[in-house]
């Protein structure tokens, strides 16, 4: 691999992570927007811009919209102080919202977002690391951020911290188990007889482009997987990590400033990583409609590219919005009913949607 | 599929922990100081003076749940490269329904005597 090369791929990273930063920080602005229209509040709306803000109508309108509220926000985690209490073990302290950050931005590497046909009708597809082991890829570092969230708990010598740590981790690599089954039967199909092995996620999209989603006909591994996808968030009714009306903020209660921000970023971005999972996975990718491809409505070249990253940002935060709300519908679980849905629910429920699978696939398939 | 395929995923890593240590370093050079003072130094328990020791004991289950994870994890590793293989191996008549069925009866029987035992169960 040449010097160029190694410089165009480090610009797509810097690109991808900008955006990704970029969603993260509107995603908190609808979170509390979103909260506050399910309870009837208002909402931020009053951080506004010296010049912007005074447009009329327009100004008055995106600071109703708390458009600014983001850039307040993240210069307030800024300006703060940083406050490292002395009873906690420093390295690990410092250590812990860098470690729940960087799992995050990591695995968008393997997230195809997009495709384009260059000016020779090839197609080129979004993606930073069109790796063909994408999804043990993703498990394997997604899983890494339960580190994280251990050692800001242990580190902070603390006893909600540690608690909320503690229980977080456990819940966590309870239902990574059933996550890794449910997807299963996806790739079993995807196999098709003599082709390549391949655990891509490019492919996975390609094999939805013109036939059912897979949501469709594997809606057990769609749901197995959509509540792992929020138990491994940490998202309500799973947010055993903080559970704020117990262990007060659970793992980061003894964090300030700009260290409580990563991992609050690092949320958010594992929130947005996992919502491009499950559409990628399960809802098509970037495909409008089931049974139908961009080209099949006739489109191409740019205006594909365009096009396919929209659907997949539509899709994305269509999902986003669906975490939102569920957060605000469902009340937390007790931990026991959290380790038993995990343990003796979803995991039984997995296995044996994989073996009717295993089986659909031997009568399709059966010469 | 080469090695070189992997150059952005460390790219890609080496720009995460760059990111995080930049607002780690922007944050401690920007951020307020105020005077450190002994009740800020308290572990947070509400406003009240921290009580006992901070490191408590905890329960047993926490290992037994690590623990059990190991196994069935690697289990679902070892599913995957059957995943890979499966349609081929039916659409050429081998055998492959049989053993793989065996397989998960194991994975299965394990759980289930996992469960039988308590080794999951949790005070309500």
């Amino acid at each position: 691999m040449e010097l160029t090369d190694i410089a165009i791929k480090s610009i797509y990273a810097i690109v991808v992570v900008s955006v990704l930063m970029g969603f993260c920080s509107y995603a908190v602005l609808a979170e509390r927007k979103i909260s506050s229209w399910i309870q009837g509040r208002v909402g931020p709306n009053r951080t506004t811009l010296p010049i912007i803000g005074s447009i009329p109508y327009v100004g008055r309108f995106l600071t109703r919209l708390g458009v600014f509220q983001p850039a307040a926000d993240g210069l307030k985690f800024l300006f703060k102080e940083d406050v490292t209490p002395a009873h906690v073990n420093k390295l690990y302290f410092t250590l812990a919202p860098v470690l729940s950050l960087v799992p995050a931005l990591t695995t968008v590497v393997v997230v195809p977002f997009g495709y384009f046909e260059n000016a020779a009708g090839e197609v080129v597809n979004l993606v930073l690391a069109d790796l063909n082991v994408a999804i043990l890829f993703l498990f394997a570092i997604s899983s890494l951020g339960v580190y994280g969230v251990v050692l800001a708990g242990w580190a902070s010598n603390s006893k909600y911290p540690f608690l909320g740590g503690i229980r977080a981790s456990a819940q966590m690599i309870s239902y990574e188990l059933a996550m890794g089954i449910s997807v299963l039967p996806v790739f079993m199909w995807l196999n098709a007889p003599g082709t390549d092995g391949t655990l891509s996620l490019v492919d996975v999209v390609n094999a939805q482009g013109g036939a059912l989603w897979n949501a469709m006909w594997m809606p057990g591994s769609f749901l197995i997987f959509v509540v792992c996808i929020f138990a491994e968030t940490n998202r309500l009714p799973f947010d055993m990590a903080e559970s704020e009306t117990e262990l007060v903020s659970g793992f980061h209660t003894e964090y300030s400033s700009f260290k409580f921000g990563l991992f609050f970023v690092g949320e958010y971005a594992h929130m947005l990583v996992g919502s491009a999972v499950v559409a990628v996975l399960f809802l098509g990718g970037w495909h409008p409609l089931p049974f139908m491809t961009w080209a099949d409505f006739g489109v191409h070249g740019w205006l594909a590219g365009v096009l396919s990253v929209g659907t997949m940002i539509g899709k994305l935060c269509g999902f986003m919005f669906f975490f939102m709300w569920i957060r605000w519908t469902l009340p937390r679980f007790r931990y026991d009913q959290v380790m038993r849905i995990g343990w003796q629910m979803l995991l039984p429920l997995s296995i044996a949607n994989l073996i009717v699978y295993t089986f659909v696939i031997y009568f399709l398939e059966r010469p | 599929m080469t090695v070189t395929d992997f150059v952005p995923v460390l790219i890609q890593i080496a720009l995460a922990a760059g990111l995080a240590g930049a607002i780690l370093t922007g944050s401690v050079l920007f951020g307020q100081r105020g005077s450190k003072n002994k009740i800020k130094n308290y572990a947070y328990e509400c406003g009240i003076k921290s009580d006992g020791k901070t490191s408590t004991r905890f329960s047993v289950k926490f290992y037994v749940t690590a623990m059990l994870f190991i196994l069935f994890d690697i289990e679902v590793l070892f599913l995957i490269p059957w995943v890979l293989v499966y349609r081929d191996f039916v659409a050429n008549s081998l055998p492959i329904l049989g053993p793989i069925l065996f397989f998960l009866g194991v994975l299965v029987v394990g759980l289930f005597y996992e469960l039988k035992k308590g080794a999951l169960e949790w005070e309500k």
